[in-house]
């Protein structure tokens, strides 16, 4: 049986941010209905754009891949580095439709990268919502138009905040699942 | 859904390219990619993308205002978004010149391109269900629907569809049901003026004043309450048709009026001075004989011509029973799918009652009859009970005789009223009612009978 990995690349320094991890993992779990398993994973220091100051998500995803392990069919990786794709200012994530290897940034997501008080629940709560956007796409769902499903479109903060930590029934019923209580 | 429009990313940066194929995909968008201009107009010629993302700099000879340019040589109606990391005006301008739907550059929000491209399929969606509507509507009133294997219905429709594309007058007469308006919308969208309006109008629901300004328009303080400016049918069916209906009903003023616009191709709206041109062409109907109209000076004879210029009579529903099966069925078909009843045939008694009934409402009386038995019946086939209201409303004698006549009189009637079935035909006529033509003759001309 293959399993879905959750794992933290190495610029994840503080306990703060690996505890936003293990969040996320049992949120995945809940709602995927499968153990979710962690790992460690590379920093994606090498992605570094000068010029924009940010990391290349597409290269980030790539080396992700590599790091796949053998019983593993979906890999969501999470980083604290602010990601880009060069025809955008930013994303909140990336991964491959209905594929392997997907990415999340938590970046943009704390209160204080708006120039706002740190809000750790608020921080939370926006990383459990786009670690399951992301986990969506692997799964194979597409946006969703219901705005408050959490795979509609986030093109900002204040949508995800707008949104429930949970995909709505639609989607629920379109996870793209190949067999009952694991992946093969 | 999203995920019937194909989009196209143009771009020689591979990155470039397929983070924007990934990125759109995840919002259910079929993408493809090309590596070059060349690869683009390839790729354009095999498949009609809804949006092409375009690099503006790009090597090998095809940038991408060329690349823009071949694609929209292709398809004209697609929407480019030009991309550039360098944005200046003189490139922005260049690009919405020759034909950019927008310009953007990176790079950009993605909120900007999300709600980009949800402007243009926006768009894109309306004017697809306006084609499908068109099409629709062009089916609906397409001359293969007139159902009818009645030899006279035949011939007004062929003359009909020959007339389609012509500008002339066309005078449409017969009785109240027959499907005047039809045969009008049939010629109307048929013809070379079917991507324009149909405007119909019906003169006799109007009174003459308000008829005036509902035909011409009027200009604002033409009368009391006309606060602004309004345009009038005529100038609404401009490029298109406009279909008088009931045109025997309208007052010497209007006849007089419309006598104008169809000499002049002009017309003054109510209380105004400035001349107004139009090109509609003007099909009319009347269920009145405007014949019998001019003879008796009730209706001008010069617009009667005017009007007259093409004329198609539609023969009643009672002279062309052979249609009265066919339409029938036609009607369950299509009125059992639409009140969603699951009934699918007449019994021979109630096609009996449809065949002796004399329908004095013609064709429109008959579709209302099948859609009345069919909601009240229970089976799956209809029969004589459920048209019961037909026989209650009276049995339909095929004619009366009228106190007083003489035998001679009847005779008269009865052979001018075959000569007009057969469009003049005397050989048909004298077979039908049993007589040679010789007798035939000899009773036209005793009975001074019109030929």
């Amino acid at each position: 049986m293959k399993h879905f990995y959750v794992g933290a690349t190495a610029d994840l320094r503080t306990d703060a941010d690996r505890e936003a991890v293990s969040l996320l993992r049992g949120r995945l779990a809940d709602e995927f209905g499968m153990p979710v398993r962690e790992l460690e994973l590379p920093a994606i220091d090498f992605t570094f754009d000068a010029a924009r100051d940010q990391y290349a998500s597409s290269a980030a995803l790539d080396r992700m891949a590599r790091e796949l392990p053998a019983d593993a069919a979906k890999l969501l990786a999470v980083t604290t580095r602010d990601l880009f794709i060069p025809v955008l200012t930013f994303v909140f994530g990336q991964a491959q439709l209905n594929g392997s290897v997907g990415i999340v940034s938590l970046a943009r997501l704390r209160q204080e990268f708006y120039g706002l008080p740190a809000d750790r629940s608020v921080f939370l709560d926006r990383a459990a919502k786009e670690a399951l956007h992301e986990s969506g796409h692997l799964f194979g769902l597409i946006h969703c138009a219901d705005r408050a499903c959490a795979m509609s479109l986030s093109t900002g903060v204040r949508q995800i905040d707008l949104k429930q930590p949970a995909f709505c029934g639609h989607c629920r019923g379109r996870i793209h699942r190949p067999s009952r209580g694991g992946l093969q | 859904m999203n995920t019937h429009w194909q989009i196209l990313v143009v771009d020689d940066e591979e990155v470039m390219c397929e983070s924007l194929a990934a990125w759109l995909r995840e919002d259910g968008y079929h993408v493809d990619t090309a590596s070059s201009g060349r690869d683009a107009v390839e790729k354009a010629r095999a498949k009609d993308y809804a949006i092409y993302f375009v690099d503006l700099k790009m090597p090998g000879g095809m940038d991408g205002i060329e690349t823009m340019m071949q694609v929209r040589r292709l398809h004209p109606e697609a929407s480019i978004i030009i991309i550039t990391a360098y944005a200046t005006v003189d490139t922005a301008i260049t690009a919405i010149k020759e034909g950019a739907q927008e310009y953007i550059v990176k790079p950009c929000n993605p909120e900007e391109i999300s709600m980009l491209v949800s402007r243009i399929l926006k768009v894109k969606r309306l004017q697809r269900e306006n084609t499908i509507l068109r099409k629709k509507l062009s089916r609906q009133y397409s001359f293969h629907d007139v159902v009818s294997k009645n030899p006279r219905m035949h011939a007004v429709l062929e003359l009909a569809q020959e007339i389609s594309s012509l500008r002339s007058t066309v005078l449409v007469q017969g009785e109240s049901g027959t499907g005047k308006e039809m045969v009008a919308r049939a010629i109307h969208y048929s013809g070379d003026r079917a991507g324009n309006p149909f405007i119909a109008v019906s003169c006799a629901a109007l009174a003459e004043t308000l008829l005036e300004s509902e035909l011409f328009g009027h200009e604002k303080g033409a009368f009391t309450g006309a606060s602004a400016q309004k345009r009038g049918k005529f100038e609404l069916a401009d490029s298109g048709t406009i279909f008088l209906d009931e045109i025997g009903d309208i007052s010497p003023k209007l006849q007089c009026d419309l006598l104008r616009v169809l000499q002049e191709r002009s017309f003054y709206r109510v209380g105004g001075s400035e001349e107004v041109r139009v090109d509609a062409r003007v099909i009319a109907a009347t269920h009145v004989d405007l014949r019998q109209a001019v003879a008796e000076g009730k209706f001008r004879e010069d617009l009667f011509y005017r009007l007259n210029v093409i004329e198609i009579r539609i023969p009643p529903l009672r002279e062309r029973r052979e249609d009265v099966p066919l339409l029938a069925r036609h009607f369950l078909e299509r009125l059992s799918h639409e009140l969603g009843k699951d009934a699918g045939d007449f019994s021979d008694g109630a096609m009996k009652v449809l065949m002796d009934h004399n329908w004095p409402g013609n064709v429109r009386e008959l579709e209302n009859a099948v859609e009345r038995a069919l909601v009240t019946c229970r089976g799956r086939v209809l029969t004589e009970d459920d048209f019961g209201f037909l026989a209650r409303n009276g049995p339909m004698k095929p004619w009366s005789i009228p106190a007083g006549m003489t035998l001679q009189e009847m005779e008269k009637q009865m052979i001018a009223a075959t000569l007009e079935r057969t469009e003049g035909n005397i050989k048909e006529a004298a077979s039908q009612l049993g007589i040679d033509r010789s007798t035939m003759y000899e009773k036209i001309k005793r009975y001074e009978i019109p030929r």
